[in-house]
Formats: C-alpha cells, structure tokens, sequence
C-alpha cells in the first residue's frame, strides 16, 4: 500500500500550526509556548514509524458504470469519483457521461479541492473546475460545492458553477442505500442539473435542463465489486427538451441498465 | 542458568490443510514442566518456546503461516507467532537482544512493564526503533511480577502476529497456589494487509459491517415492538447518521480469531487432570478484538488482573479487552473435556480451545450468543443502562455519599461538577494504611514519589500523605476546561454519561451468566500511594466513525499536544466517553489506579477499558520521568490519531 505512506513533512506542518493554535487550544498545564516547542521539536516526527496517524489515502469509486437499453437504442455511463489525501486535505476527481452513437455527451470532469466544513461532521466543502469535455463544444467552470451526508445517511452534493459571461449554473446528486439483506442494496439515485442561461451549442436550455434518476439493485460480492441491474429515467426540461426535439432525439425515457459498481 | 534451550530453530513448516492454524503455542508451562508439552501432530509443526533466564535473544522475521487455507505472511519472533513465552523472575535485571531481520524498522514494546522510558520500545518517544539488520539490546530491572504481554509498537506489526506472553514469577513464592498453568493468548488474524483494512475502514468505515439494519429486520422489529416504536427509533439513529449495529469496525469479514495461535478447528489443547489447580494466563493480543471468554462447566475464578493480584472473585465469564489480562484459577472435578470458548464481541466469530485429560478429547463448542445492538444510552442519549442498575437516573454520585460502594452506578449531567466536599464517604483515611508499617523486609516507596514505587505486595508500605486525615477520592477541578464540540473529528457529545463499572458491557447483561465487572476487581494488596490526588486531567475520548478519525478531546495526535506531569505528582485521570464504542486506553510506564470504589485497594491496571457514554477516573503516580505513550489499544483507532504522549518531567 504505497499510498499508506505517511507523510512527515505533512505532521510537521500540522504541528506547527497546532503549536500556533495553542493559544486558544488545549493546553493541560501552565506551560510555556517554548516548552512545548522544546518537546514537539524532538520525538515525534519519528512517530511515523509507529503510527500510520496521517496517511495520504487513495480511493475510487464507480457509481455508474453501466450498459444502458431501451430496447432499440443503447449507450454507455459512467460516473465516478476518486480522492487522494488526507483526513482533512483531499484533491477530489469527478467525471460521468454518456457514449453512444459514436459521441461522448454530457462529458463532465472536475478536479475540486476538498476540506471538511467546521462544526459540521459529515460535510466537505469543494472548490475547483469543471471542464464539459465531449463530442459537443467545450465549457470551463469554477466550481464550489458540497458533498457529505445528510441526516437519514442520504448522501446529497450540491454543486454550483460560474462561467464567463455571467453563466451560472447549478446540480444536485443525491442517493440513499436501501439495505435488502446484507449484501442485496437496492439503491435510489438522481441527479438535477440547472443553467442560467441557454447554451445552444451544448443543447441546453435555462432552468431545469435534465433529470437523471434511477433504482439499481446491486448484489455486494464485496463491499468492492458489486454487480447490479436497474433502471434509469433520463429527461430534458424546458428549452434544452426543445433542443432536443429539433434534433430529433426523445425528451425523456426509462431504460434498462446493467453494470458493475466499483471502488479501490 | 543464564538462557535457556530454545525450540525456535526448527523449520516453519506450512500446511496446506484448510482452518490449520501452524506455529501453535504449546504452552503448558513450568509447574508440571514444560516437556509435559503435548505432541501437537503434523498440524503444528512447532510449538514456539518457552525461554528463560536473563538473557533473551529474539529475532523478527516475516514467515508463512496458513490460519484460513490461504498461505500468508506473519510477523514472528524465533520463528514462531505468537513469539516465544518470556519468563522473568522479579529482582532480576534483563537483557533482550533484539534482532531485526524485517525489511522495515520493528521495536518491541513490554506491555505492562515498568522500565525506563528509553526501554519501552515506541519508536519516535522511547528510541528510533530497531532498522533492518540491526539489533537493539533491551536492559531493565524487573520489578514487578505477573502476567504480562509484549507486542510491535511499529506500524501494523502486532496485528500480523508480533505478539507474545511476558510472565514474571515474583521472587518469593507465588500466593497463586496452582498445579498447572497455560498462557491463553488470544488474537485476530487477518490475511489481508492491515494497511489496506484501515485504508478500506477511512473510506467506508462500516466496511466489515455485515451486522447492518436491513429492511427486513425494520419489518420483524415492527411486527415485534410495533410501527411506531421501531421508525422512531430508526429515526433517532438516522438523524445522526449512526448505528446501533456499530459494535466492531473490524470484524469475523476478515478476521479468523486465533488461541495460542491456534484457529478454531485446529483446537488448540492443554492437558489437565480432574481435582487440579489450573492457573490460565488469559491475554488478549489482538489487534482490534474484545473477547467475552467462558468454559462452560467450569467456574472460573480470576485471581489476577493486568499483572496484580486481586482479590479471588469467581465467574462464568468475563469480557477482556485489548492489551487487558485476567489469570483465572479453574479445577475441573472430572476428567472430562472442557472447550475454552471466547467469542468476539460483535459475535461474528471465536476463537476456541480445549482443557482435556487427552489430546484427542474434544468438548461441545456453544453457539454464540445474539449479536448486541448498541442503545441511545450508549450514545449518551438516555440513561437506561442507569435504570437497569436499579433505576437511579439523575442521581449524582454526591447525592449518594456514605453509599459510594463497589461499582455504585451513578449518572452525571454534563456541566454540573461534583462538589468535592460531600462527595465520597472517605472510608480511605489515609491513616488507616499504616498497620504494616513495620513488617519486615517491607519495600519503601520514597516520600517524595520520585522513584519508581513498588508494585503493591506483600511488604510493601504505602507512602503516606503529610496531613493524616486526607479524602482520597474528593473530586478536583480539571486543570483543562474541555468543551467538546460537533465537528469533523468529533461526531457525539455525550450528554449523559455514567459510571458503568457495575456493568458487563454491552451484550452480557441479563444473559443468565456471572460476568466478570470492573467493580469485582478489588486488589489484594494495599497500593503503594496513598496520597491524595493534586489535580484533574480531563479526557474526552472522541471520534468521527464516519470519517474514521479518531482523538482525545477533539482532536487527533497530529492536531494535539502532550500531556504534562511532574515526577512525583499523583494525578487523576477523568476518561468520558462520548463515543459509542469500548476504548481500552493505555499509558505506558505507570500505573493506572482504577478508581473502582475499593479505595486504597483500587485495581492497578495498566490498560482500562471505558465504555460507551461512561465517566471513569483512574489515579496516577507520575514516578517515571520520561516520555510515554498514552492511546487506545484498539490498532486502527491508535493509528487514526487516539494517542497522546504523556510526559514526565522532572
């Protein structure tokens, strides 16, 4: 586990900070600021050898990763996350889309910053990019979001994002595991997105531009590698359905899906 | 005899047989001598040793071992995990070589053991740690007798089988009348790295959870208890995003649970005859494992804890926490056979061995007993674990001075220090330790507590406060105000929280068995301290189950500082709870008096379980100067940041 590997520059600059803190912090006797210097300089950056106390950590998770039917049609999805870091410092990776008919759609990569919120205990906050990169025309975003766990264990991430030109615009992914027996999870999943402003070179249009939801049953052959079936609601909204109609595509539609839920 | 012949040379030899359990401990020990030792058959192709004398040369070495059917490293010591039974004798000073043939840097830490501060083998606090290909040489005197254990204090090299058996015999002869004694040492095997089970454990903390609510189990809780009752309770939990099914992060998913090395179909043996007195060295070496331990058919009666003789109390069972030890006397009437039985406490496995006139005499193994869901009470939600003890939520432990026996369970309302004055019925007046002041060959401690006192004995005469009339147990104002706030690190406050020493712990009450409490443990001798306490150190112990971090007051060791004492000072710990797990907190290098109601024959412990939402207090005697580690005895919860060095400064 090569990602296990504490990092001692990583506690040194959390000590110094601690120390810093100290002021309005713990502090169990009357002891000088210099005293506790004296005893924090010495042992125990060592302690890394006995401890794993502050890991840099690797995990990635696949959500969706999935084969998905409506009989005649059928495309690809995938949706992702993966985080590197620390308790309280992580870098954050999110993509998903849609491939099919020889097109990437609905391509979207983030790259966030990620900081537990103060006071709160299951809540991070996020800030960083997005970039909508598929077969349509290119977007750029700053992103600041949230992403934790709401009272009922929903896991809830709401995310805002500005662009030049005054464009904002703003997603909701919320999902909830329904534990069938220990190893059969049914589990409930939407995802809301909103735009400021139309863009008809991505075929959206302003307000609610999509919903995507769906139930998956998944079987946990490990809390790792979990197979499952399900079926997926995608629709368009507003004007971003009138683009979808002057296309010719549908508007909305369930489908069928099958795929393969994954972490490491 | 300055060393003795050991048996650790013999080739490792790996069986392929599935639940074979290799490198068992045969470790029938001295009173019948140890060549009584049973033939342990191809299945155990070493029995690792026991070794004496005064100088020990040990070797850590990876080997492999097949516990599950699946061949897997292990960390061992002369070849064997668990690493050979160390036998010192009391007065004596040792010497231990300890060589490392590892490809990482490995210590080995006395656990229990009062020794200077730069021999207690944490790397980073007592010395560097021992590099690959390098030897380090441990010296100390003993001063102390007992059962004791000694385990890694590197990385995660206790959890891949660094551990092993420390008995002191005292210098004169045991009180421990007995015929025949084992070490039973117990732990958890795991064939996956520990690494990744504590990286699984940061990204999904309730990963080898297969205990969780489920709807069906909603559905028959409904049909049972009714609609309303049970979506209220799930309620509760939900709001706070917890679950009464968190009993053990770490569990029967990975974990095969070991005896003397022996996994449960391998059946580790001791042999034993009807009318013996049985003296069974219990040691829980696991990693992240409370143990609830019986023989059915047999009462156990335990005579020592964590190294010091207490006073005989006789059970069917008793819970033992990581690093704890209990000595137990049994003396079967038959010649029958009888199966060690310590299922874990989240019942998702045991480990088992048996006591029988032969080797190939097996006894029934029992079913485990129902898997305990935690409460609001564990939580700190509710005090029914109050009304269980006899209904006395809201009564402080003032309100019950003159009352404040063994083990009385009181309730404390955060916020509302106790009153120092009316509190406790002082039955301890220090005055009253000064009847043995003249025994002879009494051992001494120092006036001023700046040497190491002795471990309570037969001789040994407490030091004594200068004033006579002094109440011990009067409680101080912490010298740290601690205000315990929701945050990353922190995801419970307790708001009430009680003394559980009365208690089993979770899962034994009401299951029709004598279990073993902390108010049982009642010490044989008189400690050797009998000076009043100077001030109050406050710990909450706190967590983030979610987020897998886990600290004291908030904050893990690379957010804290250490905790200072003075050499000489005695010192009260206050331990809280707001956590909805059993922590066993250790300190290394002194003595953790647990402050159990027996006054001056409080148990010395050196690893203290607190349980969920319980207020404990232990004193200390800060007569070692030195840096010393201070942390949960569970692995992953150590690693996750409950840890804190106490130092000692003169």
């Amino acid at each position: 586990m090569s990602a296990l590997r504490p990092d001692g520059g990583r506690v040194n600059v959390v000590f110094a900070a601690s120390i810093r803190g100290m002021a309005v912090g713990l502090v169990f006797s009357a002891s000088s600021i210099q005293q506790v210097n004296a005893q924090m300089s010495m042992p125990s950056p060592g302690m890394k050898d006995s401890m794993m106390e502050n890991p840099v950590l690797t995990h990635t998770r696949l959500d969706q990763f999935e084969g998905r039917t409506s009989g005649a049609e059928s495309e690809f999805r995938w949706d992702g996350e993966g985080w590197i870091g620390t308790d309280m410092n992580k870098l954050w990776v999110k993509s998903e889309g849609f491939s099919g008919n020889g097109s990437i759609s609905d391509g979207d990569h983030e790259a966030m910053y990620d900081r537990p919120i103060p006071h709160m205990r299951y809540f991070d906050a996020q800030v960083g990019v997005r970039t909508d990169l598929d077969s349509d025309p290119h977007r750029a975003w700053v992103a600041l979001g949230i992403e934790g766990i709401a009272p009922g264990y929903f896991e809830i991430a709401p995310t805002l994002y500005i662009r030049d030109g005054g464009n904002v615009a703003g997603r909701v992914v919320a999902s909830y595991d329904l534990l069938l027996t220990q190893r059969w999870i049914a589990q409930p999943e939407a995802e809301l997105n909103f735009y400021s402003k139309d863009d008809p070179g991505r075929q959206i249009g302003s307000g609610l531009s999509g919903l995507d939801a769906g139930v998956r049953l998944r079987y946990e052959v490990n809390r790792k590698f979990a197979p499952y079936i399900g079926f997926a609601y995608n629709g368009k909204y507003g004007n971003t359905a009138s683009y979808s109609r002057q296309a010719g595509e549908t508007t909305n539609g369930a489908q069928f899906v099958f795929g393969i839920r994954l972490w490491y | 005899m300055r060393r003795q012949e050991t048996k650790f040379e013999q080739p490792i030899a790996i069986t392929r047989r599935r639940f074979v359990g290799s490198m068992a401990v045969g470790a029938a020990l001295a009173a019948c001598g140890w060549q009584d030792r049973p033939a342990l058959g191809e299945t155990a192709p070493t029995n690792s040793a026991v070794m004496t004398g005064t100088h020990f040369d040990l070797t850590i070495d990876s080997v492999l071992v097949n516990y599950t059917g699946r061949a897997s490293r292990a960390t061992a010591v002369n070849g064997s995990t668990p690493g050979p039974i160390l036998r010192w004798r009391e007065g004596d000073t040792v010497t231990i070589s300890l060589t490392n043939r590892l490809k990482q840097a490995t210590s080995i830490h006395w656990h229990g053991v009062r020794v200077p501060t730069d021999m207690d083998g944490v790397p980073g606090l007592s010395f560097a740690g021992v590099p690959p290909g390098e030897t380090f040489e441990y010296r100390f005197p003993v001063r102390q007798s007992g059962t004791y254990w000694y385990h890694s204090h590197s990385g995660f090299q206790e959890q891949t089988g660094l551990v092993g058996a420390v008995i002191i015999d005292p210098r004169e002869h045991d009180p421990i009348g007995f015929d025949r004694e084992y070490v039973v040492l117990l732990s958890d095997w795991t064939d996956t790295n520990p690494a990744t089970i504590f990286s699984n454990l940061k990204a999904q903390s309730d990963y080898y959870n297969y205990h969780r609510l489920t709807l069906p189990n909603f559905i028959s809780a409904a049909a049972k208890d009714g609609f309303e009752s049970t979506i209220s309770q799930r309620l509760a939990w939900a709001r706070m995003n917890m679950s009464p099914t968190d009993v053990s992060d770490v569990t029967g998913a990975t974990y095969t649970y070991l005896l003397n090395g022996r996994a449960p179909n391998a059946n580790w043996t001791g042999l034993i005859h009807a009318g013996e007195r049985i003296r069974l060295r219990f040691i829980n070496g696991s990693s992240m494992t409370f143990f609830d331990v019986r023989i059915p058919g047999l009462k156990m009666t335990v005579v020592q804890a964590d190294g010091n003789d207490i006073e005989p109390v006789t059970v069917d069972e008793f819970r033992i926490g990581i690093a704890e030890t209990y000595d137990v006397i049994v003396q079967p009437a038959d010649d029958a056979a009888y199966t060690i039985f310590a299922q874990s406490e989240d019942r998702s496995g045991f480990a088992r061995g048996t006591l029988a006139p032969r080797m190939d005499m097996t006894a029934a193994v029992p079913p485990m007993d129902p898997f305990p869901m935690r409460t609001m009470a564990d939580m700190g939600m509710g005090n029914m674990k109050g009304m269980k003890m006899g209904d006395m939520k809201g009564v402080g432990r003032s309100g019950m001075a003159g009352m404040d026996l063994p083990g009385t369970t009181g309730t404390y309302k955060k916020g509302m220090p106790k009153s120092s004055k009316t509190d406790a019925a002082s039955q301890n007046m220090a005055g009253m330790s000064m009847d043995n002041s003249d025994m002879p060959g009494m051992k001494m401690g120092s006036e001023s507590g700046t040497a190491p006192l002795p471990q309570p004995g037969l001789g040994t005469a407490p030091i004594m406060p200068i004033s006579g009339m002094v109440d011990t147990e009067a409680r101080l104002t912490p010298s740290n105000a601690v205000h315990l706030r929701i945050g990353p690190q922190v995801d419970n406050v307790a708001m009430e929280v009680s003394e559980r020493l009365n208690d089993p712990g979770d899962g034994l009450t009401a299951n029709g068995r004598r279990v073993l409490t902390y108010a049982d443990l009642r010490a044989r001798y008189r400690g050797a301290d009998g000076r009043p306490p100077t001030r109050e150190i406050e710990l909450h112990l706190s967590g983030n189950m979610e987020r897998y971090i886990w600290g004291f007051n908030g904050k893990k060791f690379s957010n804290s500082e250490p905790i200072e004492l003075k050499l000489g000072e005695r010192v009260r710990f206050v331990l809280i709870n707001d956590t909805m797990m059993e922590h066993p907190i250790h300190l290394h290098g002194l003595w953790s008096e647990l402050e159990n109601g027996h006054g001056e024959f409080d148990p010395y412990k050196h690893t203290v379980i607190v349980k969920p939402a319980e207020r404990l207090s232990y004193l200390v005697t800060a007569d070692t100067a030195g840096q010393w580690a201070y942390h949960c005895h569970f692995s992953f919860h150590m690693n996750a940041g409950m840890f804190r060095t106490v130092v000692v400064k003169p």
